[in-house]
């Protein structure tokens, strides 16, 4: 898309509101409104790609729960719209950190991934992990319980962040095809549209849990795809960074030469599909930068092989983190990458990373970041 | 006529500013009250009690004549003088978290 004529929107959710920052093409100069929502957890916000100017927020409180806005006009006015997400059924138990069995409750919106196609379905994945779809624009939503039915619901255990269903990917060729993760059981997909799922994790090796090749029981943080080519699937796991070309039936690790394989986020570059992101953290528990240096590393090689980018990015004394859902790219002609921290910059790279800016620095933490690439 | 105080992001959310006020048919109680409130201003639901258990929301707490109301039966009848409009009814939230 040409840079022109174009313009980007940045939909970023925080601890304390969301945030919406637009500029043209040249992403140089950007306006900010917000915060919308102030005083609450906005962990994510996404637009419509069938009607751009549709967009949905998840809104939540350790007080008050769950609301979901929505906003038919870009993101300047916002209506609440449907907030119950009740389980199908008897909600059944999953594991609860000491290994007892403990019963599924819903404590809030994590990632709203809207339908490729029409503007009033959304994909909602949620904690206690589960996956909700509304057909009305956000007025009802249901749960297609088949995830948590597939078997080794009972077996899932959260992580440390809690149980959470925090990735949704739709396949561009066949919207049947859906992939989701789940913190800390892993990947999965469906074929029919949601009704019946798989596990896909063989191949993921995690220390630390009796069986390091479990079928489940893995900390996937995010997985990622280009849209020319849905059956390649990136991986950012709590350690290792992996590679699936078989649309998630196996995997294997890409870490390669990365300084530590430990992160969040993963993206795929917008017309390299070939190109892809993620921003190596030091763990246990430390999760900031090693050395202090805020990096994002750059794999051409579709991984394995990966490159250092620091132009712009603060490389001394940062101790901040980058979320899993806090990484996105822009479609014009020459790629966007953008990424917000827990200490509340915003950066920008309006050239695949080669160059970085900060677009704001002072935000409460960035729990999300989304971009939308507007004619 | 039942006087209601609401915190500061239910006011925001519900788009009202400073009490609001509620006709409740029959007895004066916190289920009434709150069925009340809820469908005059629906966005209100799920917000301070669970929608399916009813149950209060843990930091959500009910105050009225300098009394905590928390923990009565949700059908017990509220002080006469939030009955009668003199008390408002607080819902208030939990002085805690960052």
């Amino acid at each position: 898309m040409g840079e022109k004529m174009s313009r980007v929107r940045l939909l970023v959710g925080t601890r304390k509101g969301a945030f919406v920052l637009t500029s043209d093409g040249k992403r140089q100069r950007w306006d900010i409104s917000g915060p919308h929502f102030a005083g609450w957890e906005i962990y994510h916000l996404k637009g419509s790609p069938a009607d751009p100017n549709r967009l949905y927020a998840s809104q939540s409180s350790g007080w008050f729960g769950q609301v979901i806005q929505r906003s038919n006009d870009g993101g300047k006015i916002w209506e609440p719209v449907g907030n119950q997400f009740a389980y199908d059924g008897v909600p059944g138990t999953h594991q609860w950190y000491d290994g007892t069995a403990h019963p599924w409750e819903f404590k809030r919106v994590w990632h709203l991934e809207p339908s490729l196609s029409d503007p009033d379905t959304v994909y909602a994945g949620v904690e206690d992990a589960a996956f909700f779809r509304t057909t009305d624009g956000g007025q009802t939503w249901q749960e297609l319980s088949g995830l948590r039915g597939h078997g080794s619901g009972p077996h899932w255990q959260p992580g440390a962040g809690g149980m959470c269903l925090h990735t949704i990917l739709i396949d561009p060729s066949n919207p049947e095809r859906i992939f989701i993760a789940i913190s800390a059981a892993g990947a999965f997909r469906t074929d029919d549209g949601g009704k019946t799922w798989k596990p896909i994790n063989r191949g993921l090796r995690t220390e630390g849990i009796p069986n390091p090749e479990a079928e489940v029981g893995h900390c996937v943080h995010r997985i990622a795809l280009h849209p020319s080519r849905p059956n390649v699937l990136f991986m950012q796991k709590h350690w290792d960074v992996m590679r699936s070309d078989d649309a998630g039936d196996s995997w294997r690790e890409v870490s390669g030469n990365l300084p530590t394989d430990f992160g969040f986020p993963i993206d795929v570059h917008a017309h390299e599909p070939e190109t892809i992101y993620v921003v190596p953290i030091k763990s246990d528990s430390e999760h900031y930068p090693p050395d202090g240096k805020l990096r994002v590393y750059r794999s051409r090689t579709g991984g394995s092989e990966w490159e250092a980018l620091t132009n712009g990015l603060p490389q001394r004394d940062c101790y901040v983190n980058v979320l899993r859902d806090a990484m996105a790219v822009d479609s014009l002609d020459s790629c966007g990458v953008y990424f917000g921290t827990t200490g509340g910059q915003v950066f920008a790279s309006p050239d695949g990373g080669d160059h970085w800016d900060a677009i704001v620095q002072l935000l409460p933490p960035v729990l999300s970041v989304e971009v939308q690439t507007l004619s | 006529m039942i006087r209601v105080l609401l915190p500061y992001h239910l006011r925001t959310l519900a788009r009202v500013d400073g009490e609001v006020t509620i006709e409740v048919e029959g007895q004066a109680t916190q289920r009434s009250v709150l069925d009340a409130l809820e469908a005059r201003y629906p966005t209100l639901r799920g917000t301070m009690r669970d929608h399916v258990t009813q149950q209060r929301r843990p930091f959500v707490r009910f105050f009225a004549c300098e009394q905590d109301l928390s923990h009565e039966s949700p059908d017990a009848p509220l002080p006469e003088l939030v009955a009668t409009g003199a008390e408002p009814f607080l819902v208030v939230g939990a002085i805690a978290g960052g």
